[in-house]
């Protein structure tokens, strides 16, 4: 980000509120395309995964994949969205990235309708529809700095033209940023909890636009829109929503009104840009796919799919709070279920671990793609030494990134690096040699009022911790400080 | 797509009813535009003219009871056509790209796009 663009203010003013729908496209991680045998697969050499049902060459028939088909009513019974009979339709357009100048989508009967998705903070956001379609091929703008209307060329890759895509539209339930990005999250929680999608938004798997108004504070009314495009993560989400919404309260307060239209998030500048104005209304002539029959779920089916969802997010929260006895903080809880690392936890706490212990030490310092070296059992010892004071906290960290990478015990990790935090006469020793040789701070430590006091104790720790090289238990030098100035010093100061 | 757009979820008021009346030229060149077909005013007239006749023929259902009839949306009374989720063979890139009239590292080459993706 250039330090030139002034920083937008973190709210907008408090009598105006927002107005926030999210449309998330989500690709299914099914082996094949939507409607042909071709690999779905990313990073692929390009036009490699294509034929000629991709390639819309004529005389090729589309045939659904099934699995893509319960991928998606997967999800919409998870979204708790009712499952119906639904048809397939062309959505007509001149554009490359779809050779056949059409996108097969579902419009006015999709697979999935009228669900919600309850937030970590127990809001509830409507989702109005989640719908099959395909993907469209890539094109990639050669020349002009990469900008499409300075453009010299362009390349077209076909080998994401037919990956099957569920787009899921929420209602504009959504108040701001914050929950917008939580309303992701969670969704993307569930997505991985049901294993349909691997939702990267980096990778493109899973892709977001947000439609963003703003009303007087209280009022109920809609008012213009603005659809904004181009949002590749969860930052570039909320700051495209504060800055939307500002730019529209800037708008409305001046007596002017937003233009309905669809706006580019700059992230280089942190701000929207105007694209296709939304006045000259997009005109893609549905009409239902000749090619395809309709989907018609039996009863069964969706009964059969109902029953074999695994424990959702929300769930798993609770399940871990109840295990934790309270010890568990609702944002580790979070990161945890969001991770697929709540399992590993709730087994350790049922090996004996400490909840609260368990859960820190996996939310801050195992964020890894693969912990599968880690076991319950390996866990719980670990967490264990770290409260019997074996261990420090910041040693605890080395041995549990070891145990990831397959280093065996945290016993026989701590035993290879020499931990062992000291306590006792062996620390004691170290904490005199220290206040020896830092006879001013001392005294400005013993002499001083609470602030000067915290201050240097964090000085003279920070001389026991260099000393012993991060063996020694923090808590253990603030006591063993106070006991020296014949005043307690309370632990949470350090 | 933004919802607003979006038709109803009932399939009945999908689609506009009343189909019968005169398409104006102004529509029929509307309609060219999307197909990216020109026509001069003549041949858009005679188009009109044609496309209404179509409009007039389809109205003729009009004048039957539908009620209780679920619509349809295929001639054939299939429902549930999927195949299994296993890959087949590709095309060779080669043999593809050898159609196309522009090509660049291993890409379809097109003239530059003006205008957003829709």
């Amino acid at each position: 980000m250039s330090p030139a663009v002034p920083e937008r203010a973190p709210a907008v003013p408090e009598d105006w509120e927002l107005v926030v729908g999210l449309e998330v496209h989500v690709e299914l991680s099914t082996a094949t395309k939507l409607f042909c045998g071709c690999a779905n697969r990313f990073g692929d050499e390009p036009n490699t995964n294509v034929c000629p049902v991709c390639l819309g060459l004529p005389g090729s028939l589309p045939v659904t994949n099934s699995a893509a088909v319960d991928f998606a009513m997967r999800l919409g019974r998870a979204l708790g969205c009712e499952v119906r009979g639904a048809v397939f339709a062309r959505k007509n357009y001149f554009y490359p990235d779809m050779p056949k100048d059409y996108q097969i989508s579902q419009y006015d009967q999709p697979t999935n309708t009228e669900g919600r998705l309850e937030l970590p903070d127990g809001r509830t956001v409507g989702i109005e529809r989640a719908h099959i379609e395909e993907d469209t091929g890539k094109t990639t703008h050669i020349g002009g700095g990469g900008r499409i209307h300075d453009a010299d060329y362009a390349l077209v890759d076909y080998n994401r033209a037919g990956v099957p895509l569920v787009e899921i539209v929420s209602r504009p339930d959504i108040g701001g940023a914050e929950q917008a990005r939580a309303y992701v999250r969670e969704l993307r929680a569930i997505l991985l909890a049901i294993g349909v999608s691997d939702a990267r938004m980096e990778e493109g798997s899973m892709r977001v636009d947000a439609n963003v108004s703003v009303r007087p504070a209280g009022a109920d009314e809609l008012r213009t829109r603005c659809e904004i495009k181009n949002l590749s993560s969860l930052r570039a989400l909320g700051r495209a929503i504060v800055y939307e919404a500002q730019r529209h309260v800037d708008l409305w307060s001046g007596g002017e009104r937003p233009r309905q239209e669809t706006r580019h998030w700059d992230e280089a500048n942190g701000r929207t840009t105007p694209g296709r104005s939304k006045e000259d209304a997009d005109d893609y002539r549905y009409f239902q796919d000749p090619d395809l029959v309709p989907l018609a779920p039996a009863a069964e089916t969706v009964a059969a799919i109902d029953a074999a969802l695994p424990p959702l997010p929300a769930a798993r929260r609770a399940d871990l709070a109840a295990d934790g006895g309270g010890a568990v903080s609702a944002e580790d809880a979070a990161l945890l279920v969001e991770r697929g690392q709540d399992g590993l936890v709730r087994a350790a706490v049922a090996a004996g671990a400490d909840p609260g212990v368990a859960a820190t030490r996996v939310a801050n310092d195992l964020a890894v793609d693969d912990w599968s070296p880690v076991t319950p059992q390996g866990l719980a010892a670990l967490v264990a030494m770290e409260t019997s004071g074996r261990l420090t906290a910041t040693q605890s960290k080395q041995v549990l990134a070891e145990m990831a990478e397959g280093g065996g015990t945290p016993d026989a990790i701590a035993q290879r690096h020499g931990f062992q935090a000291m306590a006792g006469d062996d620390l004691a020793a170290v904490v005199d040699q220290v206040i020896a040789g830092n006879p001013d701070a001392w005294s400005r430590f013993c002499a001083g009022d609470e602030a000067e006091r915290k201050k240097l104790a964090g000085f003279l720790t920070g001389q026991v911790m260099r000393a012993t090289r991060g063996r020694a238990d923090g808590a253990a030098v603030n006591r063993l400080l106070g006991e020296r100035t014949g005043r307690q010093t309370e632990r949470d100061q350090v | 797509m933004s919802p607003a757009e979006r038709a109803p979820t009932d399939s009945r008021r999908a689609y506009p009813s009343g189909v019968s009346g005169r398409i104006t030229r102004d529509e029929a060149a509307h309609v060219a535009r999307l197909a990216r077909l020109r026509f001069s005013d003549g041949e858009l007239d005679e188009l009109a003219a044609q496309l209404s006749a179509v409009l007039d023929h389809a109205a003729d259902v009009e004048a039957l009871d539908v009620t209780d009839i679920a619509p349809t949306s295929h001639p054939h009374p299939l429902v549930n056509v999927t195949r299994a989720d296993e890959v087949r063979p590709s095309l060779d890139r080669d043999e593809v790209l050898a159609q196309a009239p522009s090509v660049d590292s291993g890409q379809f080459r097109v003239p530059p796009i003006l205008g957003d993706a829709p």
